[in-house]
């Protein structure tokens, strides 16, 4: 079994009307074993940047202390938080720093950028950014993911028309990765609010 | 097979051992004591190779000490399992321990919490956790049994449960294990639970 393949996870982040989603699966597994159903992969790194990480769960818990002691230091140089494109940079650089050792996680970044545009982007274990104007997935259920998004995706959604669209698409796709699943947490980030939901699935 | 599993009970966390230390075919002592005391209101019951299960947990604890020495308060449950992860991660790329820790606690503000860190320094807070082989038959009947707000007599019924299946279901089960328990009074060893006594050493 892959190291990727280890702990089990399910990531996609998707663009609406001046909003987006970043959602999650909240499985926590060893191979086979299911350890918890109330694992956190998404992190807020400020108001409007959330950052998504799947993979090997101890190198997602040591990049994100990583990435939020770096954010930590620019909001007390700069003044500000820090751009969405700034932190896939910063997280693509810190990525590639461990080249011939990589951090085992597949990062999906979400934010709104200048004037409220949204930004999403994902990156492999060694920091290839893969910008997209519509959806970004990553986990062992990415293939299905891929799918699921490719036909459910509309332009310009509302956000409440966004959350159900993400929600059926990692539900639909968790449910044919037997590593990724229990449920669902999902974020749904407009100028003005951050809604939190989380989705009863198939418990399995 | 080294089993160790625990649990949060109403205000309290309860952990049990295994007490065999094995080397291949050979049991050298049935009696050897998996759940440090860490300080008055932690417990880290560890399982893995004998040599750095000793080590980690010893330096953990002489730590934990030292910051209680050098601030004149104690470490939160918290940031004692995160102090632990932090040291599991950074000598897993360079030379890693074989340990996999609950680390159960009791704090006055927050009450008892059990933290589950795998030997690759996967950190989660749980309610309910266990290692080893013995996991695939403590946390069946934890699922089962356990609920939130236990009480004492019934948490160590869930665990004498646990040991029945544990007993009667693994293959090389081991023959006797121990419970320690932390609550508001401190960490305390609760009891022994043993099917096998060592042979009484005859009178030189």
């Amino acid at each position: 079994m892959s190291i990727f393949e280890y702990n089990g996870s399910a990531l996609v982040a998707m663009v609406g009307k001046n909003c987006f989603a970043i959602a999650s699966d909240r499985r926590l597994g060893v191979q086979l074993q299911t350890i918890a159903t109330d694992f956190q992969r998404i992190s807020k790194i400020h108001d409007r940047l959330f950052l998504g990480l799947s993979g090997l769960a101890t190198d997602a818990q040591t990049l994100y202390q990583r990435l939020v002691f770096r954010h930590k230091l620019y909001q007390l140089r700069e003044e500000r938080d820090m751009k969405p494109e700034t932190f896939a940079n910063l997280v693509s650089a810190i990525l590639y720093e461990k080249r011939f050792g990589p951090y085992f996680c597949q990062p999906v970044i979400a934010g709104l950028g200048d004037e409220d545009k949204p930004f999403i982007c994902t990156m492999d274990s060694i920091g290839a950014k893969e910008l997209a104007k519509d959806f970004v997935v990553a986990g062992t259920a990415s293939e299905s993911l891929y799918g699921a998004c490719e036909s459910m995706f509309k332009e310009d959604m509302e956000p409440e028309e966004l959350f159900e669209t993400v929600s059926q698409a990692l539900l639909s796709s968790v449910d044919r990765d037997c590593l990724s699943g229990w449920g669902g947490h999902v974020y749904v980030v407009t100028p003005t609010e951050v809604k939190e939901r989380i989705l009863k699935g198939r418990m399995d | 097979m080294e089993c160790v599993f625990g649990l949060v009970g109403n205000d309290f966390a309860v952990v049990a051992a295994d007490t065999s230390a094995v080397h291949s075919i050979l049991v050298h002592k049935s009696n050897e004591d998996k759940i440090m005391i860490l300080d008055s209101h932690k417990l880290i019951a560890a399982s893995g190779e004998s040599g750095d299960r000793v080590q980690f947990t010893e330096y953990i604890q002489k730590n934990v000490a030292l910051y209680q020495f050098r601030n004149g308060i104690p470490l939160t449950t918290a940031a004692a399992a995160n102090f632990t992860r932090g040291e599991l991660a950074t000598a897993l790329r360079k030379n890693p321990y074989f340990v996999n820790i609950l680390l159960a606690g009791y704090d006055k503000e927050t009450g008892p919490s059990l933290y589950y860190i795998d030997y690759i320094a996967t950190l989660h807070k749980v309610d309910k956790g266990a290692f080893g082989y013995g996991s695939y038959f403590s946390l069946a009947m934890m699922d089962r049994h356990y609920h939130s707000g236990m009480t004492v007599e019934e948490a160590i019924d869930l665990v004498d449960k646990c040991i029945v299946e544990i007993r009667s279901r693994l293959v090389v089960a081991p023959p006797n294990f121990v419970i320690k328990i932390v609550d508001k009074d401190g960490a305390k060893e609760y009891a022994w639970r043993e099917s096998v006594k060592d042979a009484a050493v005859a009178s030189a």
